[in-house]
């Protein structure tokens, strides 16, 4: 086990974040504060209770996830992207590394930062709305496994793109629509019948309702399928990658 | 694994590489680099010198053949032979935002080495980039880059150092400063295999040749050795009268006339025991061609390179 090359690789990783920490805090902060006002208290104001939840408490948990998925993705595709881009991939192809190590170290430092994101987004809502969090250790490891999954989903992206607009698509086309249709603003109860039924084909569903779950207590689906829903996506994208590095595709001529 | 001293550093054994457009890059070479030389490897563009080095590093996949670095497969025990290479790339790829200080310790570490700053120190300050420390790469001229790459490169104290193009777009300062440093590792032990367009460099720094085109390995020889066996010396006279036709009876010397006419030119192997040189004087004085001075040159390796691509076109494998 090459400790000392996943430390590297951490490392590097996260002085990049800390390098733009600036912008790293205040884009989030203040995208979820424009979102509380908005939604919270200018709208959420005008709408009743989902589930016995207050309107600006429910969209908490969404708006953490939005936030979890979208920051683990580009954090992780941007990540393994550069070198690529700049040539530099030359010397973790060259390094005593093995696939997992190389992972470790990018979707560890990925997720690192998307968690300490999503903390302080949490951090930031308690500014807005009063919230309880009925299951701390169930959020926390939800937070966790979805910032992996979704930073490993993102390191095959940006292992997969071979220009800047490619490392964009796949976010803005699939992962955003998915997480606003994923019941990041409503119930999927409150859809009509046929919709409830077409949204369970959308991943995220699982990953806000449980999440929400260890807040409030309340879920759209099972709890344990959506825990079994986010490791099934981990283990496809584990999967996948491990292909990647062993045939060398996309990375190794 | 104990390494046995005389044995070779690296190994490749059939090494072939087809890209996936058919493009043959290597065709079955096999290669012995010994324990502390300086290798060089010469080619034209194209020839397959940087794919060559790319699958010994573990950034190419090789097709078909074996390497064997430090003892070690390359593919099987990839980790303890890629812990014995470091690699300067022939492109300055580096981390712009970066400072020098952090690439070279991330390197480090990416070998799988611990922390040693005053390792990491030396190695700053053998290439003149210590008081460029703290300077983001990204602020730094070409030259400086490359030392950068270099000090990458040497990071993880390596004891086989791959140096491609390294002297490509570089200044003359660091040209010295850089086959300086490569004398002094090879002197501590560490083998340099290097590629390099600036022949008179390989004829400088190199102890064994190897030479590539389109993929094939044409030879490879002691440096010395190579120069004896295709080493032609030239004597060129600078005549008096310009003269439009060599005498029949010169016709046993291989003596060639310059454009103008002014200077005749005899090839000689300067092995031979027999130049010819005298008994051509002779014949010339005896002709009544009158000189006003002669000089004479070795051929260069520049010379017997162009020869032996040559010699491989005509003579198709």
């Amino acid at each position: 086990m090459n400790i000392y090359g996943i430390r590297a690789i951490y490392r590097f990783e996260m002085a990049r974040t800390f390098r733009t920490l600036a912008q790293s805090i205040a884009a989030p902060v203040l995208t979820t504060s424009l979102y509380f006002i908005v939604f919270g208290k200018a709208i959420g104001g005008r709408m009743g209770e989902i589930d016995s939840i207050g309107y600006g408490a429910f969209i908490i948990p969404g708006l953490v996830m939005l936030n979890l998925l979208n920051e683990s993705i580009s954090n992780a595709s941007f990540g393994i992207y550069m070198p690529k881009w700049a040539g530099t991939i030359y010397e973790l192809l060259s390094a005593p590394v093995s696939w997992l190590e190389v992972l470790c170290g990018y979707v560890g430092a990925a997720a690192t930062k998307s968690v300490l994101l999503g903390l302080l987004i949490l951090g930031t809502a308690r500014i807005f709305v009063p919230y309880q969090i009925a299951h701390p250790g169930w959020m926390i490891g939800f937070l966790l496994l979805t910032a992996v999954t979704f930073s490993l989903f993102g390191f095959i992206i940006g292992l997969w793109a071979d220009s800047f607009q490619k490392l964009q698509v796949v976010p803005m086309l699939v992962v955003t629509p998915l997480t606003f249709l994923g019941g990041a603003f409503y119930s999927i109860n409150m859809l009509p019948p046929p919709w409830q039924n077409i949204t369970l084909f959308n991943p995220v569903v699982y990953l806000i309702s449980g999440f929400r779950w260890s807040f409030y207590g309340v879920a759209d689906v099972d709890v344990a399928i959506s825990i079994g829903m986010t490791l099934g996506f981990l283990l496809v994208c584990l999967i996948y990658v491990w292909w990647v590095f062993k045939t060398g595709y996309k990375i190794r001529t | 694994m104990s390494v046995n001293s005389s044995s070779p550093i690296i190994s490749l054994r059939g090494i072939n590489k087809a890209y996936a457009g058919g493009f043959q890059a290597l065709k079955n070479v096999d290669l012995d680099i010994e324990r502390g030389e300086i290798f060089a490897l010469l080619g034209p563009n194209g020839a397959g010198k940087t794919t060559l080095i790319g699958i010994v590093c573990g950034i190419v996949k090789a097709t078909a053949g074996t390497v064997v670095a430090d003892g070690y497969d390359i593919v099987r025990d990839y980790r303890a032979a890629r812990a014995a290479i470091g690699l300067v790339p022939q492109e300055l790829h580096t981390d712009a935002f970066e400072s020098v200080w952090a690439t070279v310790t991330f390197s480090r570490g990416l070998f799988g080495k611990p922390p040693n700053p005053v390792y990491v120190e030396k190695v700053l300050r053998d290439l003149s980039l210590w008081e460029k420390r703290d300077a983001k790469i990204m602020t730094l001229s070409g030259g400086m880059k490359r030392r950068v790459l270099i000090a990458k490169a040497l990071a993880h104290e390596p004891s086989i150092l791959f140096l491609d193009e390294p002297s490509a777009g570089v200044d003359v300062e660091l040209r010295h400063d850089m086959w300086r440093m490569v004398r002094e590792l090879r002197a501590n032990g560490t083998t340099i295999i290097l590629t390099t367009h600036y022949i008179e460099e390989a004829e400088d720094m190199a102890d064994r040749i190897g030479v590539i085109n389109k993929g094939e390995l044409i030879v490879v020889e002691d440096k010395a050795v190579l120069m004896r066996k295709l080493g032609k010396k030239q004597l060129t006279l600078s005549l008096r009268q310009p003269m439009s036709d060599i005498p029949d009876d010169l016709a046993a010397w291989s003596l060639t006339l310059a454009v103008d006419g002014q200077s005749l030119v005899y090839s000689f192997d300067s092995q031979e025991e027999e130049t010819g040189i005298a008994e051509l004087l002779r014949m010339l004085n005896a002709h009544g061609i009158d000189f006003k001075d002669l000089s004479s040159s070795e051929s260069s390796l520049e010379d017997i390179f162009v020869s032996l691509v040559q010699q491989s076109r005509e003579t198709p494998a």
